[in-house]
């Protein structure tokens, strides 16, 4: 009944052949800003992976439950954002409450979640697809697990390239702009399989 | 109009949003975290402008750093001596006496009359903007007028008079020292509002440079200097440097600085009491610096004089134009045969 490898191809492409960062283009701003070290920026990935599943999962129950049989669709940017702020928010509480520290590493990209595209790109695109709930769940789960990916790749290069002699032009923002480029090249090549 | 939209779209979207805000309100007495109330308590304390004043980010950051790293609590110049004592308050800590209010005072009295516009300039109306381009004022360490500091001051305490100079409204200003930060030319500073005296001019140039560019320009002719009867004042690049410790605010300077750029602070009326102080000193001495006949015509006199008040005359004989000259006796002490002196 439950189609396995349908599932793991969803998977795979939502985190890898599709990756929200490095395809899309979606959600660059908390990329940028925090992947400066790889334990913040993995924490970011966990906080946006549960937000984009739980998010994908609500997502589902009020497409399927309110906006399409009350022929509500045109209103769905406003319903997702809503369900979206909420568990950011959620998130927010729970952090705080579970780990003092990395609330304060996150600082204000954990609220600035609720305005990350990738997030909203997630939701808009569940309909679009036409998952079922359990497909939601793992897209989102696999959107979430390739923004982790991408955001430590990222934290690892540039925790490394603090040590590299940059030229000074380079410093900083553009040499980033340059890495997140030439990740984006090589997660082209995963488009082939 | 079809109004089935309204009566499904309004409660669906309301039920929705009640649901969710009934999640997050039990969410925040679940995952609810316990503060130190001495925190808050500071928090409250503070003027909540978040003005950065203090170095840290926010009012917030700054409670936190008070209770947990032990920062010094008279950082929040907004608030003053008031915060400090309900901070001292809930820190179960000594305030330790008073401290110095401050205030801002723009050190340029480079206004619309005493300079000259060297060019008309119709591009961004930002001293930050022009500043990247030559200076259209004759002047080019004065005020640029455009009031990037008013624009900035979140007290709105600094306005532009009407001869184009930002003008700081004491009692608003708190020192949060942001438009010392925007001016382009660092030429607003942060004083102790019980300074009495100051140079308000920030030219470094000569004295004659700075009479061709501004009438109320420091000319570095060391009266007050000469005159500090304490010796507090000492010249720097051109300026007059007070030393606050041995300064005794007698205002000696102030009476006899020649282009008023010496004033006294706060600055309440300072052309009507510096006007007619400086009129009645004028009157009372009566005597003018004259060149006699002992003058051997070597020009030391003229390229002394700040104010461009002594010309050639004949081939060995220099007169001092008695308009000009702001008796600063920098001519008496330059001249090798002391052909100069009061009549």
């Amino acid at each position: 009944m439950v189609d396995l490898g349908g599932l793991l191809l969803i998977f795979m492409t939502a985190s890898i052949t599709n990756n929200f960062i490095l395809s899309q283009f979606l959600g660059i701003c908390p990329f940028l800003g925090v992947s400066k070290e790889v334990p913040t920026a993995f924490s970011m990935g966990l906080a946006t992976t549960f937000v984009m599943t739980t998010s994908a999962i609500c997502v589902w129950f009020v497409n399927s439950f309110i906006l399409v049989p009350f022929g509500l669709e045109y209103l769905k940017y406003v319903a997702f954002i809503l369900v979206i702020s909420s568990f950011v928010q959620l998130t927010e509480m729970i952090v705080r409450k579970v780990s003092p520290p990395i609330y304060k590493a996150l600082g204000i990209f954990l609220p600035l979640i609720t305005t990350n595209c990738a997030i909203l790109g997630l939701a808009l695109k569940i309909p679009i697809n036409g998952y079922n709930f359990i497909e939601s769940t793992i897209y989102g789960l696999g959107a979430g697990v390739g923004f982790t990916l991408a955001i430590v790749i990222m934290a690892s290069m540039r925790e490394r390239l603090a040590f590299a002699d940059v030229p000074k032009p380079l410093k900083g923002a553009p040499i980033t702009l340059l890495i997140a480029g030439l990740m984006s090249m090589a997660f082209m090549g995963f488009s082939g399989m | 109009m079809d109004w089935s939209n309204f009566i499904k779209a309004i409660p669906s979207m309301g039920a929705l949003g009640a649901l969710f805000a009934g999640g997050l309100a039990y969410a925040s007495v679940k995952f609810s975290v316990k503060e130190d109330p001495k925190k808050e308590s500071i928090n409250e304390a503070l003027p909540g402008i978040d003005c950065g004043a203090c170095g840290y980010p926010g009012c917030a950051s700054y409670a936190d750093a008070i209770v947990n790293e032990g920062a010094e609590i008279d950082l929040c110049q907004p608030g003053g001596q008031e915060v400090k004592e309900e901070i001292a308050e809930v820190m179960g800590l000594e305030t330790g006496g008073s401290s110095v209010e401050k205030v801002a005072q723009l050190m340029c009295q480079g206004d619309r009359e005493a300079t000259v516009y060297q060019a008309d300039y119709h591009g961004i109306a930002s001293c930050n903007a022009i500043n990247m381009e030559e200076s259209i004022k004759s002047c080019p360490y004065g005020c640029l007028g455009f009031g990037d500091c008013i624009e900035v001051c979140p007290f709105d305490a600094i306005y532009m008079n009407d001869k184009g100079l930002p003008e700081i409204d004491l009692e608003a200003c708190t020192a949060c020292g942001k438009c010392v930060e925007e001016c382009p030319r660092d030429i607003i500073e942060i004083v102790a509002s019980t300074q009495e005296v100051t140079a308000k001019c920030k030219s470094i140039l000569e004295g004659s440079k700075v009479s061709k560019v501004c009438e109320n320009g420091c000319i570095a002719c060391t009266l007050c200097e000469q005159n500090c009867p304490v010796d507090a004042i000492t010249m720097e690049n051109n300026l007059p440097v007070i030393n606050d410790e041995t300064c005794i605010d007698c205002g000696k300077c102030v009476e006899v600085c020649p282009t008023d750029s010496m004033v006294e602070l706060p600055l309440e009326s300072p052309e009507e009491e510096g006007d007619t102080e400086a009129e009645a000193e004028e009157e009372s001495q009566g005597d003018e610096i004259v060149i006699t006949e002992d003058c051997v015509g070597c020009g030391a006199c003229e390229t002394a004089c700040p104010v461009d008040a002594i010309a050639k005359i004949e081939d060995d004989q220099y007169e001092i134009d008695q308009d000009k000259c702001v008796q600063c006796e920098k001519c008496i002490s330059q001249c090798p045969v002391d052909a100069i002196e009061y009549q």
